[in-house]
This record gives structure tokens, C-alpha cells and sequence, in this order.
């Protein structure tokens, strides 16, 4: 049992653990989840020094038998294109507990124990090696999703919370066909054998067969992450779930879409990615343009920003199918941006409605006159999200649109259209809620940070700037592994002049 | 000590004050911070200076500072290069934003109060901005050009916002930013494609490779590096308020003063120059793309200057005149003059500085009143501003020996002897902008200061001179504007080491620039026959024109009464109006593209995508209520039916089922009996 393994059983636990808490005292619930989190965080830590030192390889390696037949195995490992998503995770859970502690008032023992589930279902996920594992632990992390939504979310909760558990269903179940065809073809469940097999010819899909297999994953991924126009459920979830729902949401559950291309769909049917690029790479712009201009005319804060999502998830997508080198690093950077720069834009929401209790825009105005610092922080955000340099996002968008640049330079223009509207409508937000007047008829006085939001924003503000100048401190890891899925990318290809021949 | 490895100081100096002032500054007394962030600024002037004298000295005279690679993919470091032309711009940034950033102590001293956290604020993002303009001066490469590119972008909303509470400012703000950003992309875009063509981005390697063979008439690139260059060329539009761009630079006026003349004057809206003139070697390898910013350049230069010509709000009207000179560089760039580019930009942002600073000091004393049309007369109540505004209207109109005439001259000279077809129009353009833009100044001089005094008796009795905080350095830059000149005269003035030292300096940037335009071109500007009558009557040509601008306004705005000016019939509101540039952009882009747009798409979104999503959602339901019909009457109907029919069938059975054997077995026997009796009777 490794680090790894621990850690994947700790917020397991911690979930159980909280369910045998007293009901009647919230208090306790709270300091234990916190507790749980943080330590998961620090365990989390120490993955990175084994993985950067060992680049473009699994690290933490667990392979045993989990169900004898069919064979379906837990196997778990972490390289370059894993680790910081679990670090993500781990970094933003105590994050987010610490955001509810306030605003969570009801039900208090479940919402934690619901936080701690979906950690162990997201990192599971990102470390899964074998394809039925990894299902299940897709399926395990919409679960506390749903809950969340559907019981602490706003007023039409319900429906979006059963619309996004359909929509990815509907996915997964793709999906599921998807990886059970390939067992039948290959006899089993492991990844990494079955792209050992691939290599070695043992295991060879025909075009029809690629095209298919790649198709369902490729859908099931694209709903989750979510690409136009299967992007629908995301403003609904995103308005109507509470602020740790919506922050975990964005931050991690979208990138389980976007990860689950770049591990699996790219080195499993790479030739089939490669026929279907210009169609995807399509929907990707266009998300990127429509995502803008439809956030451009959102009343409601939560779903700007949630539109805002769709536009930066189509520069990842865009990056992932570019398959360079430049473009698949630049998405990687861009999935940890998003999840830094969004998930702090849903914190400040999120602080503005418990002050306020309104997400229109248009009830607000003035705040940054008493609310200096909330303010400032919301301007920093907002900076880093339409991709000022020095601050993370630049890099990511900087390096995705290099790698589009390199296919096809119309593709970096309409990216670049993107990248332009996405500071009008974040600048429009900002002017219309912290600058001008404060309405007269407002009651509720806006109130700066307390110690609490301080400890919340400060961490995400550092990760911005850090992540801005220091990328070399990320991007080494990724960018080997990104490597070596280039590499998987092109055997087939090279093996069938090969076999021309 | 060695200030050549301390560059990276420069910029950093300033970094420090402004983080100082974000995060402390609200403890801060205005006196300390009034020492702090000058000081700063100051302090990365005297580095500057130590740095460029030991460059000097430098028989390769480039000198680079690598402090670690940021973006390696992309051969993009933390890394800063010192050059002439580098040189010059820092001590242009440092110098003239110091004595800025001293008026501003000054200037800003009545801002207080923790509603607006002003005073703090203020120096804090004037501190952040000095920061962002040296990085983008001394970058070695072009990724972290754009980091200061953005990054005074970022500092020009900021500031322009400054009083966010006021909607106007708000407005303006986000307009400069969107405008900017829009520009922004064609440089991001053009960058792709230097990199792509040369594999670097790094200043030195990227002109190494583009004056290689590689890039000679023959290499079949000529349309991509055109177009590259081109795209550059969209990013300066953005920057340095060039069309079709320009329009957020009038509104940048709402920020206060000081930062009218530091921004949106002397150095943000010169990166766009300064930027061009880094590419040279790309643009002199383009003639087409070099053909366009000229023409940009004039075009703009005119269309500014008469917009100019009407304004009434005296920031305005330098506004324009910003816009209109800073046309003026972009024709030296377009003909590739660069090193004149340049000369005019540092010449500019002396006495462009000085004017914005002065008009700062009359809205002062003017109690916060920006319309010329209630100034008047303050020439003996304002004694330092007016003489010292004089002298820098003098400058910019271009009256010989002060510095404006040298430079605007050159640019002159160098559009006629250039060439190119249509340098003579470019040449007469820029004549006709010149007496425009003797007029305009002195129009704003005669309406200011001369006359009668038209303000309120309120007002009246407030006037007073400035502070010495913010006199000493009007007077220091009148100084700049009579003498910054002095170091690039013409060659028929006479040729010698100080005279035209400025050209000798940037030799080294420029001059493998101008080898490759010889190869590209076959024909250099330094071919033209240096017709030295010419040039001498040329010079009479624009010192007329702007003696005839400021006899003009003299004329009309001192003889004339108000009611016997010409009134500009049809043209006057067009002008007055500015073309009615502003409305167009709204009614294509902001209403119609992006809200309209906007608009449009969310409809889609809501009815047609997500429509879909709950038309599915609605078929299912629609198929499963069918389902269950199906299944309640069809499916669970027939297993019914099937049952029924069974129950029915066996109604008869039933009959004979009575459980009593002897009636089985008579059945039996019957039955026994029959089939034989069957097939007896058959066979």
C-alpha cells in the first residue's frame, strides 16, 4: 500500500466516519471534514516529488485483483498528466468546506460527508488505470453531485439536478457498451496492457471499430466536459447548486471530461482522433465564441460564469486536438487554470449572495466603495480569467493557441476572437457590480473579507500569480507525459506504412 | 559597479513600490508614499542612466540579463536586453515618469478620504504601471513584450477608472481595455507566426534569422511575413491609438491628469512605435505591410488633428493631438525611418507630457473646470503654467530651434525623399496636419489664456498658481521641449557627433534593418539624392504653414468676437462630432455584434440547444408514456389476452376435467375406439 492508495482511502473513510457523527452538533462535522480534507491535502504533497523525478512514467503504481471474472482489476498509478489534477482536488476541497462553513446550515452532517464522497470519486477517477475501475469510479463521483445540487442548491434544484445526472448518464452508458466491446476484443479491463497489446499488434481495432469505440468515449467525455452544444446541463447545474457544488463542479467534474480525452481517447484510437480532429476542433471554437457571446448577456452571475466555462473548456479541448505538443501542454495548464480562476470567480459569487442574497447582476453596483478588498480580489480574478499575462491563464490560453496556430492559423483566430470577448463581458460584470453607485434601495451592506474568506482567497490568488510566471514548476511533468501520448498517437500510423510496405 | 547585470532592477524598483502601496498603502502617510513611489521611479532612473553610460562603452553596445526561462516551448524567458534603442526608452519612461510621478504628489494631494482609497491607489497603480511599460521596453523577447503590453493595458483601465464611482470613468475604462485587447489578439497572432517562421522569439534570434539568405526576395515567404507584419502592425494600432482603434484614447481623458500625461502621452501609447521599430527587420522586409502603416499613420495624423480643430475640452483637444502625432511616427515607421520614429516619440513625450501636465495645472486652478469655453484670460494669474505651456505649444506647433520642429521635420523630409510611390502625398498630409496642428494648439493657448476671463465669479476668485511640486516640473520639461531636439538636426545644419547623435546611437539597431531593405527593396531611402535645396525649402514650407496655423488661430480666436467666427457650416458638427466614428462603432459592435449577438446566441442557447435537450427529455417521456400504455394494454394486454384466452379455451376442457377416473377412463377408451375405428374404415 503506497501514498497513493492511501490517499484514495482517506476521504473513503472520512465519508463513513462522518456519517457515525452526532447529528445535533454541525460544529464538529465541520472541524472534522476540514480536518480530513487538509490532511488529504498534505498526503497530496508528497505525490509530487516521486512523480517529477520519474518523468513520463507511472509512479505509485497498484496492480491487484479486485473481481476474479471478469477480470477487473485495481489498478491505480499517477504520472505528469494525473498529478496536478489530484492536487487540484485535494487543494480545493478544504477550500470549499471552508466557503460553506457559513452558508451551509441545514443537513450540515450529509453536505461534508457529500464533499468527502465526491473527492474519493473525482481522485479516483484520475488515477484509475483499469477502464472499469475508472467507470466506476465516473459513476461514484455523480452521486454526491447530484445530492448536492438537489437538496442544498437554489429553487429549481431539482431539475437541474436530475438533468445533469441524465445527461451524463446517457454518456456513461455509452461509455460503459464502449469499454465492455473492448474487453470482449481484448479480454481485459487494463489500459496499459491493452495499449501494450496495441503496440505489440496483439490487439488491433479496424477503422469502423476505432471510429465507433472512439465516438462513445469521445461523448460520453464531451457532455462531462461539457463541449457545444451538449454544454446545456452546465448553466443549470452551475446556477442552482450551492457555492462548494458549483465550485467543485468547475473545477474538477468538468475536467473529468476533459481528462478523459486526453488519457483515454487520444492513445487508445488515435487514429480515429485524427479523423474526427476537424469536426471536434470545430465544436470547440465554436463553444469558445458562443460560450462568450451568450455570457455576454447573462443577467445572472453563476450562469455568466458558467458560460465563461464552456468558452474555456473549448480552448482545452482545442489544445487536446491539436495533438502538438505546445497545444496538449497549453490544455493540460489550461484544465488547472480553469479550476484555480473559476472556481475563485464561483467563491467571490458565492460571497456576494451571502451578503446580498442575489446573483443578478443588476442588483449590485458600487460594492467596490464598501468593499474595497472583496473587490480587489474579484478584479485579480477576473484578470486571470481573460488571460492576463503574468497570471495563469495567459499561459495556458498563450500555449493552446500557439499549438492552434501550428495546425491551422484560422483556428487561432476565431480562439483569438474568444479571448477578446471574454474581457468584455468579465469587464461589463465588474463595472456593473463593484463600480458606480450603490443602488438606494438596497438594505444589505456589503461587507469586506473576513478571516475565513481571506483563508479562502488568499491560497487561490498566490496559485494565479504563481502558476502566471512560475509555469516551469508544472508544466515539466505534464509536458513529458503529454510526450509519450504524442508518441502512443503515432505508432498505429507508422506501423500500417509498416505493413504497406 | 556592473549596472548593466542590475537591468532587471529597473522594472522591479517600481514593483515594489506598487505592491508596497496595494498592501500597505492604506497605513501609509500621503507625505511617505509622496517619497516612496516617486522615489522608486527615481531610483530606476539614476540605475537607468548608470546602465545606458556603461552601455555606451560596449563595443557591441546590446547587453542581455537571462533571470530564468518562463516559457521554454516557446523560447520565452524571464529576459531583459539592454540596446540603444532600449536605452532610450527607459530613460524616456523613468525620466519623464519621474517628474510625473512628482507633479502627481502634488496634483492628487486634495484625494482623500477612505471612500475612494485615492491617494494610495493611485500611486500604487501609477507605480504598477511604470513597472509594466519598463518590462515592455526591456524585454528580450516578444512573449514578455506582451506581458508589459497588457500589463499597461491593465494599468491604463485601472486608472482611467480611477473615480469608479462615476460612470463615465467606468465606461471609459472598460472601452480602453476592450479596444486594447481587440489589437492584442493581432499581436498574439502575429507572434504565432514569428514563431513559426523563425523558431524563436527572442528579439536577436528572430532579426538574425530574418536577415539571413533565408529571407531574401526569392525565399517565397514575402505574403506570410506581410501578413505577420501586418498583424504587429493591428497590435500598435490598438496601443498607440491608431485607426481604426483610436477611439478609446479621447475617453481615456476621464483618468486624472497626470495620468493622461504619463499614459495615454508620453509612453503607453508609444509601445505601439516603440514595438514597430523593434520588428524593424520584419517590416523593413515588407514594403507592402510598410506601405500600410504609413498610410494608417498619415490618415490618422489628419483625421485626429481635425477633430482637434473643434473640441472644446482642453484634455480633448490634446487627446487628439496625441492620436494625430502619434500618426506622425507611424509614417516614419511605414517609411522606414526608424531611428526618426523614435526621435519624434522621445521629442513628444517632452513637450506632450509638458502640455497635459500644464492643462492639469490650469484645471486646477480652474477648480476642476475642463471647458475652454468658461477659461480665458489666466495668462498673468498662472504666470509659471502659461510660460510654460507656451513654450511647449510652441514645440509641438513646430517653430524652429525648439524641439518638435527637428523631428516633425524629419519625418517630413524623410516622407518626401522616400521613394516610394505616393511619398510626396504622404508629404503633403503630414504639411496640411502640421499647420492643423499649429492652429489647434494655439486655439487652446488664445482660448485658455488670453482674452477675457468667461468663468464664474466663484471660480474666478479661486485662481491660483500650482504647488512647486508641480510647477518645478513643467519647468524642467519646457526645458526638454526647447533643447531635447538639439541632438538630431538635420545634416544640412551641419554634421558632427552631437548633432546627430541620436541617429548615430540607434545606428546599430537599425542599420542591418535598412541592409535588408536595400536586398528587399533594391533601393534604399538613403539613395535619394540628398538634395540639400530641397530640403531647405522644404523646412521654409513647414515653418510657413505652422506660422500661418498659429496667425490663423490668432485671428480668430483673439481678433474676432465669438460671434463673427466662421462657423465651419456642415463641417463643424461632423468634426465637433468626430466624424461620428464612436456612434458607428457602437451601432456595428457593441449594440449589434457582441449584445446583439449576444442576444441572439442566448436564444438559440435557451430555445434551440437546450430546447433540444428538453424536447429529448420530453420525447422520452412522451415515448415512455406510450410505453406504458403499450405496456398496460399491448404488451401486459396480451399476456392478459394470453391468459384470458387460456382461461377462455380451457372453459370447455374444464368440462371434461371432473377429476373422476372412470369418466377419464371411458374418455379413453372412446377415444381408443375411434382412432381405430378410423383406420378400419380407412383402409
Amino acid at each position: 500500500m503506497n501514498l497513493l492508495d492511501i490517499l484514495l482511502i482517506i476521504p473513503a473513510a472520512g465519508f463513513l466516519l462522518t456519517l457515525l457523527l452526532p447529528k445535533d452538533n454541525p460544529a464538529l462535522v465541520r472541524n472534522f471534514t476540514l480536518f480530513v480534507s487538509l490532511i488529504a491535502f498534505v498526503l497530496s504533497l508528497g505525490l509530487i516529488g516521486p512523480v517529477q523525478s520519474n518523468p513520463g512514467h507511472m509512479t505509485f503504481e497498484t496492480n491487484t485483483q479486485w473481481i476474479e471474472y471478469p477480470s477487473i482489476r485495481y489498478h491505480v498509478g499517477l504520472d505528469g498528466l494525473s498529478l496536478w489534477l489530484v492536487i487540484l482536488s485535494t487543494f480545493l476541497t478544504p477550500i470549499v468546506i471552508l466557503v460553506s462553513w457559513k452558508y451551509i446550515q441545514n443537513r450540515v452532517k450529509e453536505f461534508y460527508a457529500f464533499l468527502l464522497a465526491l473527492l474519493f470519486g473525482v481522485l479516483g477517477v484520475f488515477v484509475a488505470l483499469d477502464l472499469f475501475l475508472f467507470f466506476v469510479f465516473w459513476e461514484i463521483s455523480l452521486v454526491p453531485m447530484y445530492f448536492l445540487v438537489g437538496i442544498w442548491g437554489h429553487d429549481k434544484r431539482i431539475y437541474a439536478a436530475v438533468k445533469f445526472f441524465l445527461y451524463t448518464m446517457a454518456g456513461s452508458a455509452l461509455m460503459l457498451i464502449a469499454i465492455i466491446y473492448l474487453y470482449n476484443k481484448s479480454g481485459t479491463f487494463d489500459m496499459p496492457l491493452m495499449l501494450d497489446m496495441m503496440q505489440k499488434g496483439r490487439l488491433a481495432l479496424n477503422g469502423t471499430e476505432g471510429f465507433w469505440l472512439f465516438l462513445a468515449f469521445f461523448f460520453a467525455f464531451a457532455i462531462k466536459v461539457p463541449l457545444f452544444p451538449l454544454h446545456t446541463w452546465l448553466p443549470d447545474a452551475h446556477g442552482e447548486a450551492p457555492t462548494a457544488g458549483s465550485v467543485m463542479l468547475a473545477s474538477v467534474l468538468l475536467k473529468l471530461g476533459t481528462y478523459g480525452l486526453v488519457r483515454i481517447c487520444l492513445p487508445l484510437f488515435g487514429e480515429a482522433a485524427r479523423q474526427n480532429a476537424a469536426w471536434i476542433i470545430g465544436l470547440a471554437i465554436t463553444g469558445i465564441i458562443y460560450g462568450a457571446l451568450v455570457a455576454m448577456v447573462q443577467p445572472n452571475m453563476k450562469r455568466l460564469v458558467a458560460y465563461s466555462s464552456v468558452s474555456h473548456l473549448g480552448f482545452v479541448v482545442l489544445g487536446v486536438f491539436t495533438f502538438t505538443q505546445v497545444g496538449l501542454d497549453g490544455a493540460v495548464y489550461q484544465m488547472l487554470n480553469h479550476g484555480i480562476s473559476t472556481g475563485a470567480l464561483f467563491i467571490l459569487v458565492g460571497m456576494l449572495y451571502e451578503r446580498r442574497h442575489s446573483l443578478e447582476i443588476a442588483d449590485y453596483g458600487g460594492v467596490g466603495t464598501s468593499a474595497p478588498w472583496l473587490s480587489t480580489m474579484f478584479v485579480i480574478t477576473t484578470l486571470a480569467s481573460v488571460g492576463l499575462p503574468l497570471l495563469n491563464n495567459f499561459v495556458g490560453e498563450f500555449l493552446v493557441l500557439q499549438g492552434a496556430a501550428q495546425v491551422n492559423f484560422l483556428y487561432a483566430v476565431f480562439a483569438a476572437i474568444g479571448v477578446i470577448l471574454s474581457s468584455v463581458y468579465m469587464l461589463w460584470m465588474v463595472q456593473r457590480t463593484f463600480y458606480g453607485e450603490t443602488p438606494s434601495e438596497v438594505k444589505h451592506h456589503v461587507n469586506d473579507l473576513s478571516a475565513r474568506e481571506w483563508a479562502v482567497l488568499v491560497p487561490l490568488i498566490v496559485m494565479m500569480v504563481w502558476m502566471g510566471i512560475g509555469s516551469q514548476s508544472f508544466l515539466p511533468a505534464v509536458s513529458a507525459q503529454n510526450a509519450q501520448i504524442l508518441e502512443l498517437m503515432k505508432k498505429p500510423a507508422a506501423k500500417e506504412v509498416a505493413n504497406a510496405r | 559597479m556592473n549596472f548593466l547585470d542590475l537591468i532587471w532592477l529597473i522594472p522591479i524598483i517600481p514593483l515594489i513600490g506598487a505592491a508596497a502601496m496595494l498592501l500597505f498603502g492604506r497605513k501609509l502617510s500621503k507625505s511617505a508614499i509622496s517619497i516612496i513611489c516617486p522615489g522608486a521611479v527615481g531610483a530606476s532612473f539614476a540605475l537607468s542612466i548608470g546602465a545606458v553610460m556603461q552601455l555606451a562603452s560596449l563595443p557591441e553596445k546590446a547587453h542581455q540579463v537571462i533571470l530564468y526561462p518562463w516559457l521554454p516551448l516557446l523560447k520565452a524567458d524571464m529576459g531583459y536586453l539592454l540596446d540603444p534603442l532600449s536605452s532610450v526608452m527607459i530613460l524616456v519612461v523613468t525620466g519623464i515618469g519621474f517628474l510625473i510621478h512628482v507633479y502627481a504628489t502634488g496634483y492628487m494631494a486634495h484625494e482623500h478620504g477612505p471612500r475612494h482609497g485615492g491617494f494610495y491607489r493611485f500611486f500604487g497603480y501609477l507605480n504598477l504601471f511604470v513597472f509594466f511599460m519598463l518590462t515592455l521596453v526591456l524585454a528580450n523577447n516578444y512573449a514578455l513584450l506582451f506581458v508589459g503590453w497588457e500589463g499597461v493595458g491593465l494599468c491604463s483601465y485601472l486608472l482611467i477608472g480611477f473615480y469608479f464611482h462615476k460612470k463615465s470613468a467606468g465606461d471609459a475604462g472598460k472601452k480602453a481595455f476592450i479596444v486594447n485587447r481587440i489589437g492584442d489578439a493581432g499581436f498574439i497572432l502575429g507572434m504565432f507566426f514569428l514563431f513559426q517562421l523563425t523558431g524563436s522569439l527572442k528579439f536577436t534570434e528572430v532579426n538574425e534569422v530574418l536577415r539571413s539568405a533565408r529571407f531574401g526576395p526569392e525565399a517565397g515567404v514575402f505574403g506570410l511575413l506581410s501578413l505577420t507584419a501586418l498583424l504587429l502592425f493591428i497590435g500598435a494600432t490598438g496601443k498607440s491609438a491608431q485607426i481604426p482603434l483610436y477611439t478609446w484614447l479621447p475617453d481615456a481623458m476621464e483618468g486624472p491628469t497626470p495620468v493622461s500625461a504619463l499614459i495615454h502621452a508620453a509612453t503607453m501609447v508609444t509601445a505601439g512605435v516603440y514595438m514597430c521599430a523593434r520588428s524593424n527587420a520584419l517590416f523593413s522586409l515588407t514594403p507592402e505591410t510598410s506601405h500600410i502603416v504609413a498610410a494608417v499613420g498619415a490618415a490618422t495624423a489628419i483625421f485626429a488633428a481635425s477633430i482637434g480643430l473643434v473640441q472644446n475640452d482642453i484634455k480633448r483637444v490634446l487627446a487628439y493631438s496625441t492620436v494625430s502625432q502619434l500618426g506622425f511616427m507611424f509614417v516614419a515607421v511605414g517609411v522606414g525611418a526608424y531611428w526618426v520614429a523614435v526621435f519624434h516619440l522621445y521629442t513628444h513625450a517632452f513637450f506632450k507630457a509638458l502640455l497635459f501636465l500644464g492643462s492639469g495645472s490650469v484645471i486646477h486652478a480652474m477648480s476642476g473646470e475642463q471647458d475652454m469655453r468658461k477659461m480665458g484670460g489666466l495668462k498673468d494669474k498662472i504666470p509659471v503654467t502659461f510660460r510654460t505651456m507656451f513654450i511647449g505649444s510652441l514645440a509641438i506647433a513646430g517653430i524652429p530651434g525648439l524641439a518638435g520642429f527637428f523631428s516633425k521635420d524629419e519625418i517630413l523630409w524623410q516622407a518626401y525623399s522616400n521613394p516610394v510611390l505616393g511619398s510626396k502625398i504622404l508629404w503633403a498630409v503630414g504639411l496640411c496636419t502640421a499647420a492643423m496642428t499649429a492652429f489647434y494648439m494655439w486655439r487652446l493657448m488664445f482660448m485658455t489664456f488670453y482674452g477675457e476671463g468667461r468663468m464664474d465669479e466663484h471660480t474666478k476668485h479661486h485662481i491660483h498658481e500650482s504647488p512647486k511640486s508641480m510647477t518645478v516640473p513643467l519647468m524642467v520639461l519646457a526645458g526638454g521641449s526647447v533643447c531635447a531636439g538639439w541632438i538630431g538636426m538635420p545634416k544640412v545644419f551641419g554634421e558632427n557627433g552631437f548633432m546627430q547623435a541620436l541617429e548615430h546611437w540607434l545606428a546599430p539597431v537599425f542599420e542591418s534593418g535598412k541592409e535588408v531593405a536595400h536586398a528587399a527593396a533594391g533601393h534604399a531611402a538613403e539613395a535619394a539624392h540628398h538634395d540639400t535645396t530641397t530640403e531647405w525649402v522644404l523646412m521654409g514650407l513647414s515653418i510657413g504653414a505652422a506660422l500661418a496655423g498659429i496667425l490663423l488661430a490668432r485671428h480668430v480666436y483673439l481678433r474676432l468676437k465669438e460671434s463673427e467666427r466662421p462657423s465651419g457650416g456642415v463641417l463643424y458638427p461632423v468634426l465637433y462630432n468626430k466624424w461620428y466614428v464612436d456612434e458607428l462603432y457602437d451601432f456595428l459592435f457593441v449594440n449589434g455584434l457582441s449584445l446583439g449577438g449576444g442576444g441572439l446566441m442566448a436564444k438559440f442557447d435557451r430555445e434551440v440547444v437546450d430546447g433540444g435537450v428538453n424536447g429529448t427529455a420530453w420525447m422520452t417521456r412522451l415515448i415512455s408514456r406510450i410505453s406504458m400504455w403499450y405496456d398496460t394494454w399491448i404488451v401486459d394486454g396480451a399476456v392478459n389476452l394470453g391468459a384470458f384466452s387460456v382461461r377462455a379455451m380451457s372453459y370447455p376442457v374444464r368440462f371434461f376435467q371432473t377429476g373422476f377416473i372412470q369418466s377419464y377412463a371411458l374418455v379413453f377408451l372412446a377415444g381408443v375406439l375411434a382412432i381405430f375405428g378410423y383406420y378400419w374404415w380407412v383402409h
